[in-house]
């Protein structure tokens, strides 16, 4: 009796006591890095391409190179974008990060906010050739305004509408859409025998921000004020929201087992032929991967409500990228800003965004003909003329969080047949926005 | 009971043994006879009385003080310095008008009966797999290995296999459901809505219950066969053979197996995190998601540290009523 006690007892203790550890570490970090340690760096690189092997393998022999140009060992680690942002946060709380790492760049003024990472005002600018060479918009995601960024731009990315062009053909459609109308009556004539007009991934959280990010925009509105307060229940946003899920709703031209997709599952539907658009960002070297040929499909602008895109309500994308960034309390300062000056370097920039089917943010390695490609050249155009970056604000990730699950919470309700009213979306939103100000 | 301990290589030792051994163990630091009689348990324990302090006590101290504290994005770097805000983020926590509250309380309800109903299965496929492996049948050995096999897997492994299955148009669950049973009008929705509450319970079972068949299979084995042999000559059947025998001498088996159970599945993020990722749906959305949520996805993690606060004490209280309970039932049963 007494052993099974004291089983109990430590049993209990121990138990108990990982409820509460969840939220332990942290310490103090310095303020600035040190050269303590001129011989190493760590990367933390993000999964790009298909696999974390597969960018093992593009990154290793250009990590050598810069070993080989500076004597500065790099150790990498690929990580899954679904680990990213934890894994920074941890480092972040226990000062035990790496020297080096990529972030998603609509993260970069909520991580500017922790004051962990190396702030890139012009002195340290210069030390990688000066801000002038990196495009605007994209240096304009990479940290709120009025401030040094936190990172630099490293691959740009922007939203594309791929679509197959055989099942377009075979529909009796002579081209991509320009609107949203003309896309949800061509969807209407795609969406028949099994196949569906449009993929979307319901249940990944950022994906459904992107979009309703977007067609907020077309709304004319912001799901941000100028001083940085949540509106999301502002009839723009409320209408971007439910004009997305109607998609599935209303219009049926979306699979309603799309709303539980959250790997890429779109984009296998769409290598499989069972989809025949897709809004995605960059997704060449994953059809590829899928076995579907360059000619299969086409990329065309994202539709709008009218018109061509352009600036104000004609936005159609938001400006997506991958930001490296330098954790201030290195212990390789110098050589982590030669890393970051390596990694943006023209000749680095044309191969690892050929590679990864991006667009450099480095304005003279863009003139390279490779990124003069037609689904390429969408995206160009996109950056440079019809898209916004995310708000810049410290709570984006709350943001991504919050009102990215009332949108998932919003396909579950379109996918069970449960109507998705204005009233409803609405009030999703108006939870998603009390929680954010708590 | 404070009789003398005394080693027995002293006392027992030969003439022989007492040559060179004797002049080896001469040379040995002599251990003073009050730590070697008092004090050698506790020395003995040190060791892990140290790595607890290390592994669980710090950490949860700290816990608590970040509770009191102001902890976002702003000051995780240096969260030492982040503003004192005494009760506030447990009344955040507890304010069950405001979203945050109304969500919390919301999972806790959801915890509740998702433990309830797990532990439940878990205890019960577990015996009814002890009992039946009792006898002695050939493939016995194999059955106790396949049983246990979902305890030995990778937690992450055997959840993401499970969230392929549960996946709608793909599964193999709808697969066998709907198309070759065609128990279903249509393929069912198992990780978005009100289904997901079911494909967690079944996902949670199946880890969960090898666990409570391997605790019961051991404690069976102890009883004596003797006893059912009695009973069945006094002319006790199968049931009353498992009320009077089997369930009192599995008491104190029972006893932490439920406790080891309850906690477990009350605090486990791996299988709804696996399933359903940083966000669930309403009808799994368990607390420890929620705080999860609070913690490391919204970055408020005072405030999270505030509900993995109320959590412990939950959890204290329930298990100090369970254990009181429990052992009054004991002592009044007379059991062992």
């Amino acid at each position: 009796m007494r052993r099974t006690r004291a089983a109990a007892v430590i049993t209990l203790v121990t138990a108990l006591a990982a409820t509460v550890t969840g939220c332990g570490g942290g310490t103090s970090t310095d303020e600035g890095g040190s050269n303590d340690s001129p011989k190493t760096l760590t990367y933390w690189a993000s999964n790009q391409g298909p696999n974390i092997e597969a960018d093992k393998k593009i990154l290793t022999p250009e990590l050598k190179k810069f070993e080989k140009e500076t004597g500065i060992k790099v150790k990498l680690e690929v990580v899954p974008w679904s680990d990213l942002l934890t894994r920074i946060l941890a480092a972040t709380t226990s000062g035990q990060g790496p020297d080096v790492l990529n972030i998603g760049n609509t993260w970069s003024a909520s991580l500017q906010a922790t004051g962990a990472l190396l702030p890139w005002d012009d002195k340290n600018f210069e030390a990688i050739g000066g801000r002038d060479r990196f495009v605007d918009s994209a240096v304009a995601s990479a940290g709120a305004e009025g401030q040094p960024p936190a990172a630099v731009p490293l691959y740009s990315l922007a939203y594309a509408l791929y679509y197959n062009k055989q099942m377009f053909a075979d529909a009796g459609i002579d081209g991509p859409p320009a609107t949203w109308d003309e896309l949800v009556a061509d969807g209407k004539k795609l969406s028949k025998d099994g196949k569906w007009a449009l993929g979307t991934e319901g249940g990944n959280l950022s994906n459904n921000i992107h979009q309703v990010f977007a067609l907020g925009q077309q709304h004319g509105d912001n799901f941000f004020d100028a001083s940085g307060k949540p509106t999301f229940t502002t009839d723009g946003n409320v209408a971007a929201v439910k004009q997305y899920i109607d998609f599935m709703a209303k219009d049926k031209i979306i699979a309603p087992g799309n709303a539980e997709y959250a790997q890429n599952q779109s984009l296998t539907d769409f290598a499989k032929g069972k989809t025949a658009m897709v809004l995605w960002q960059a997704a060449a070297s994953t059809f590829a991967s899928q076995g579907m040929k360059p000619e299969d499909w086409g990329a065309a602008p994202v539709p709008v409500p009218s018109g061509t895109p352009g600036t104000g309500e004609q936005v159609n994308s938001m400006v997506a990228g991958i930001n490296i960034a330098v954790f201030k309390n290195t212990k390789n300062i110098e050589g982590a800003k030669k890393f970051v000056e390596f990694m943006t370097s023209d000749a680095e920039q044309k191969l690892l965004n050929k590679t990864y089917g991006s667009i450099p943010p480095v304005a003279a390695a863009q003139s390279d003909p490779a990124f003069a490609a037609p689904d390429l050249k969408v995206l160009r155009d996109t950056l440079a003329g019809s898209a916004a970056p995310l708000p810049q604000v410290p709570e984006e990730s709350q943001f991504e969080t919050a009102v990215g699950t009332a949108v998932k919470d919003l396909w579950a309700d379109a996918a069970s047949g449960t109507p998705v009213t204005t009233e409803s979306v609405k009030k999703r939103l108006d939870k998603a926005q009390q929680q954010m100000q708590q | 009971m404070t009789s003398t301990v005394t080693p027995p290589v002293r006392e027992s030792g030969s003439g022989a043994d007492q040559g060179d051994g004797g002049a080896r163990r001469r040379r040995l630091p002599r251990i003073p006879d009050r730590i070697r009689q008092g004090g050698l348990p506790y020395l003995l324990l040190l060791p892990a009385v140290l790595l607890e302090l290390l592994v669980h006590i710090v950490p949860m101290v700290i816990g608590i003080v970040m509770s009191f504290r102001e902890l976002t994005q702003l000051y995780i770097n240096n969260w030492g310095n982040a503003p004192w805000r005494a009760f506030d983020n447990y009344k955040i926590a507890v304010d069950f008008d405001a979203p945050l509250g109304e969500a919390l309380l919301h999972s806790f309800y959801v915890t509740c009966l998702f433990t309830v109903i797990t532990v439940g299965l878990s205890w019960l496929f577990g015996m009814a797999a002890a009992v039946m492996l009792q006898g002695n049948f050939r493939g016995r050995g194999l059955l106790r290995a396949v049983f246990l096999t979902p305890y030995a897997l990778p937690v992450y492994a055997a959840v993401i296999t499970w969230a392929f299955m549960f996946q709608r148009d793909n599964g193999m669950i709808n697969h066998v459901l709907h198309n070759q049973l065609g128990l279903t009008d249509e393929p069912s929705f198992w990780l978005i809505g009100d289904n997901s509450f079911i494909a967690l319970v079944v996902v949670a079972v199946w880890k969960s219950w090898p666990f409570a068949f391997l605790m019961l299979m051991a404690g069976l084995q102890n009883i004596p066969r003797e006893l059912y042999e009695a009973a069945s000559i006094d002319g006790a059947g199968i049931w009353q053979q498992i009320r009077k025998i089997t369930l009192p001498s599995l008491r104190p088996v029972n006893q932490v197996l439920v406790l080891v159970l309850f906690l477990w599945t009350f605090n486990d993020f791996n299988t709804p995190y696996v399933l359903f990722g940083e966000s669930a749906p309403e009808a799994a959305d368990l607390i420890s998601i929620h705080i999860y949520q609070s913690s490391f996805v919204t970055w408020n993690f005072g405030t999270g540290s505030a509900m993995s606060v109320l959590l412990l004490l939950f959890l204290l209280l329930v298990t100090a009523v369970y254990l009181v309970a429990t052992s009054r039932g004991r002592k009044g049963s007379g059991a062992v």
